[in-house]
This record gives structure tokens, sequence and C-alpha cells, in this order.
């Protein structure tokens, strides 16, 4: 490969690897919580990015007939606010009433509700790809050229994880976050509702999320079906087990790295049909020599 | 004259098929400590985690001053100013010594923070020395006495203690009964679960008999200190 090949799939896989990131952390923040996999995420990367396309269908937010950068914010707010209420429904209807069930209950529900929200999503808005009208200038930076779109893309999705990480750092709500995580009985005892915590959470996992497939929607233009959210699910999943599940640092680092190496990997001429497999090859042989991931603790189950 | 805050009366819990309490009723009252002691798995946790509301008893009633608290939910119960300490400390060791006093405070976020941070390290100067270290780096005694500052920076009104001297050697369990005796001293109520009977009756002004799942006996902690089966039982004779 050239050097500028290599350059431009660097580029395109932080890109891509950004959008990893910021569907892996929801994943890994439920994991800490509630010591689940909510399979059904990756739907809810689908259902923001199927916001962005209704916003755009009609052009509600003014943002195709003429360029407006606070009509794109509004409807990415609007497809975090929608994912949001999903996911908080998510947990009250699906998991909520399977709180003391065995965890294998809740891994099956959960596979379920993925089912659900794609069959949901067939129904209302049939199997057709839908793509948003809208399109990014590209520029050229020394030999590497980067859209537009991707460029606002990876600095949101930077910005957002920056955001996540200051909030569950600095303040009480994060703080009670990391409680209910590492004790969730000690974390009653100092009177943390632990049941708001954990709806919370799932808010702000599934607010990430929706921000992910509404951005991937605007900014790359990839065409939304029923079963988008599931190869990008399953890769972010994927991420944050590389990462050590239940970090939220680890969650993005994994997410970056498994872009980036696949993206390394679909730009060599030979290699690139292999692109997922080496992916996954790559996740066997860290979790061969790293069962808890990269910035995974060795954890004890929780009795 | 005394005046009771809180009374447990014919409480019942049970685990699966086994009944870890069989009807236990006991009144706290204001202004002393009052311990319970007994053996090993007599169910002392497990009323302490009841009236916490970590677990829910099947029958009976746990009143806090005017209110019926059996059915609320624990940071409820937190709120209300019952403030537990578990056994085996359960700091979180994952997080500083700050952020474990910050949590300690999540029921009473307020102005007076800083004063009531003031008072913790007034008693517990080790933890102001410690205070950016990762609490799970702290020997034992020190997790204990950060587990007790977490809890007075909720601002107690009722403190419960599990076994606070578990594990620790012997002169500084002696330190910590005497903080504890400081903190009642400044008035907060204190409901004491020990397995070391002989210190915990030293300072308690109540004592109850706790024996599988029944209270077997009751009396101020100067009359059980003499009573011949106590001796017998939990003093060594």
């Amino acid at each position: 490969m050239e050097l500028s090949t290599i350059a431009q799939q660097l580029v395109n896989g932080i890109q891509s690897g950004a959008i990893y990131a910021l569907i892996a952390v929801g994943y890994t923040m439920v994991y800490g919580i509630l010591r689940m996999i909510n399979f059904a995420h990756g739907e809810v990367y689908m259902v923001g990015a199927l916001v962005a396309w209704l916003g755009t269908s009609r052009d509600w937010y003014g943002v195709v007939s003429h360029s407006s950068t606070g009509g794109l914010v509004l409807l990415i707010a609007t497809a975090m606010l929608v994912c949001m209420t999903l996911g908080v429904l998510i947990e009250r209807l699906a998991y909520r009433p399977l709180r003391h069930a065995p965890r294998l209950i809740v891994l099956i529900t959960a596979i379920g509700m993925s089912f659900l929200l794609q069959n949901l999503a067939l129904i209302l808005f049939g199997a057709d790809p839908k793509t948003v009208p809208l399109t990014w200038r590209t520029v050229q930076l020394g030999g590497i050229s980067v859209s537009l779109g991707q460029l606002v893309l990876l600095i949101a999705s930077l910005s957002f994880m920056a955001g996540l990480q200051l909030l569950v750092k600095r303040t009480q709500f994060g703080r009670a976050m990391r409680a209910v995580s590492e004790d969730f009985q000690a974390a009653a005892l100092m009177g943390v509702p632990y049941d708001r915590v954990i709806v919370g959470t799932f808010a702000i996992g599934a607010a990430l999320a929706g921000a992910g497939g509404a951005m991937t929607a605007i900014f790359v233009g990839a065409p939304v079906t029923p079963t988008f959210g599931f190869m990008p699910g399953v890769k972010a999943f994927v991420s944050a087990v590389l990462g050590g599940i239940g970090n939220i640092p680890g969650a993005v680092l994994g997410g970056l790295l498994l872009g980036v190496i696949e993206a390394l990997v679909g730009g060599h001429p030979t290699l690139s049909p292999f692109r997922d497999a080496i992916a996954f090859c790559l996740l066997i042989a860290v979790l061969l020599f790293r069962p808890a991931g990269l910035l995974g603790r060795a954890v004890q189950e929780k009795v | 004259m005394s005046e009771t805050i809180l009374e447990v009366r014919d409480l019942h819990v049970a685990y699966g098929a086994i009944q870890a309490l069989k009807g236990v009723s006991l009144t706290v009252q204001r202004g002393e400590i009052t311990t319970i002691i007994g053996a090993n798995g007599a169910g002392k946790s497990t009323l302490l985690r009841a009236i916490s509301a970590l677990v829910r008893p099947t029958r009976g009633v746990i009143r806090y001053e005017t209110s019926d608290i059996t059915r609320l939910p624990p940071h409820r119960i937190v709120q209300m100013g019952i403030i537990h300490v578990p056994e085996g400390r359960r700091i979180f060791a994952e997080m500083s010594v700050y952020e474990n006093l910050l949590l300690g405070a999540y029921s009473q976020w307020g102005r007076d923070l800083d004063e009531r941070l003031e008072r913790v390290f007034a008693i517990f100067p080790r933890l102001k020395e410690r205070l950016n270290q990762r609490a799970g780096t702290l020997s034992g005694g020190e997790q204990q006495m950060l587990a007790i500052g977490r809890a007075l920076m909720a601002r107690p009104r009722l403190l419960m203690l599990d076994e606070p001297s578990l594990g620790l050697a012997p002169f500084l369990v002696r330190e910590i009964f005497q903080i504890i005796r400081q903190i009642n001293q400044q008035g907060v109520p204190i409901l004491l679960v020990e397995q070391n009977a002989h210190m915990a009756l030293e300072i308690a002004h109540r004592g109850y008999v706790l024996e599988t799942g029944r209270m077997v006996l009751t009396d101020t902690a100067a009359n059980l200190l003499r009573n011949p089966a106590v001796r017998e039982a939990y003093l060594g004779g």
C-alpha cells in the first residue's frame, strides 16, 4: 500500500471507529451497571438514522433546501431525544420486569427486542434503502481527501465522548453511576435511587447511539434500512469487549482501534475481502492474552 | 426521659425457605447506643438489612419516629436519616477517598458540604491525608474509618453499624469504639451489631441478644454484662 493510501484509510478508519465508539459506550455503560448486554442497542442507532431520514424527507428542518447549521443541530438533537425516549421505554417495558430474572432470560429478551425493533421499522418504513439527500464538499488535506461531513462527524463524536467522560467523572450522577456499577447495594445505602440511575444510563447510551445513527445518515450518506444497526451494533459490541467491557475509555479505544484496523485491511488490495474476518480474529487474539480487554481489570463475578 | 426513635415489631425475614428472622422486636431510644449481640448467623445483619430495605420482610412493621417505613425503598430510608454502615465496610474501592465521602453525602447534598467534610476530618485525620488515594488501597482500619466517615457525611439521625470491629487489630478496635461513643455523645442514636459482645456492651446503654432469628433477652447493657447466661455464652465465661 502506498503511504497516501494508508493515510487516507487511517482517516476513514478513525471516522467509522468514532461511530463504533459512540455505540460501544452505550453497551459498556449498561453492562457496567446491570451486567447485561443490551442487544437492542444497535437498533437504537438505526432509529437515530431513521429520524434523520424522516427529518429530511420533507425538509422539516430546512436543511435540504439551504444549508443550515442550526437545522442540522436541531435534527440531530431530535434523533437523540427520540432515541433517549426509546431507550427508557426499552428499559421500563422489557428489562425492568426482569431485574431479578436469570441472566439468560434477560439476554434472550434483549435479542427479541432487537428483532422487534427491526421488524417494526420494516413494517412502518419498508425495506428499501433510504438516503438523506445531502452532499458534502470534499477538501484535500495533503493528498488525503476528507469530506466536510466526515470532519464534522469526527469532531462531534469526539466532543460527545469528552462530554460523557466529564459527566461520568465530575458530576454527582456520574459518581452515582459508578457507585451502582461497583456495588449497587452499597450505592443504595448511600441513598442512590438505583432504578433512576439505571434509566439514566439507558437514556444517555441511547442518546449517543441515536446521535451516531443520525450523523452516519447525514454526514456519510449511508443508506438506511431496517438492518442498518445490525453490523455496527455487533462491531460496537466487539469494540466494547476489546477495550474491556464496563470500561468507558476502553470502549472508545476499542472502537477507534477496530475502525482503523478494518479500514487498513479494507484498503489493502488482496486482504480487503477478509476485512471482517481479520477484525474478529484480532478480537480473539486480544481476548486470549487479555481476557478482561485492553483497559479492563480482571473482574470478579458478583454474588 | 427516653423517647423511641426506631421501633421494630414482630419482624419476619426469609431467604427462600430459610427463616432468618422469626418475629424480632426491638426499640432504639433517642440519644442512646443500642447493641444487638449474638453468634454468627443469628440474624443480626439481616435485621439491619431489613431496616435499610435491602431485604423485604415477609411480616412485621418497622416504624421510624412517626412513620411506617416498612415498605419504603432503600434511598427513601437513607433520605430520612437512617444511615447503615454495612458489614465488610463496602467502600467503593475503585473511587478516591474524596469521592467515597461525596457519595456519602448523596442524600443530603447541600451547601454545608465542606463543613461536614471538616467534621469528618476532625474525627478521622487519616482520611484527609489520603483524600485523593484510591479507597481500595487503604488498610482495613482506614477503610472502616472511611465507611463511618462516609456515613457521617449523610448527617445521620440514626446510625446503624454492622460489625465495625471485624478484622481489625485490637488497638484499632478500641479506637473505633471510642469514636462510636464520641459520635453518640454528639447526639446521634446508634444501633450497633457486634460479635465483640464485651466491647459493644461496654459502650452501649441497652442490649439485645439475638439467637437463631429470635430475640431471647433484652436489658440494660450494664445488666447484660453481669448476666451469667450472657457471660457464659458471649463473654467467654
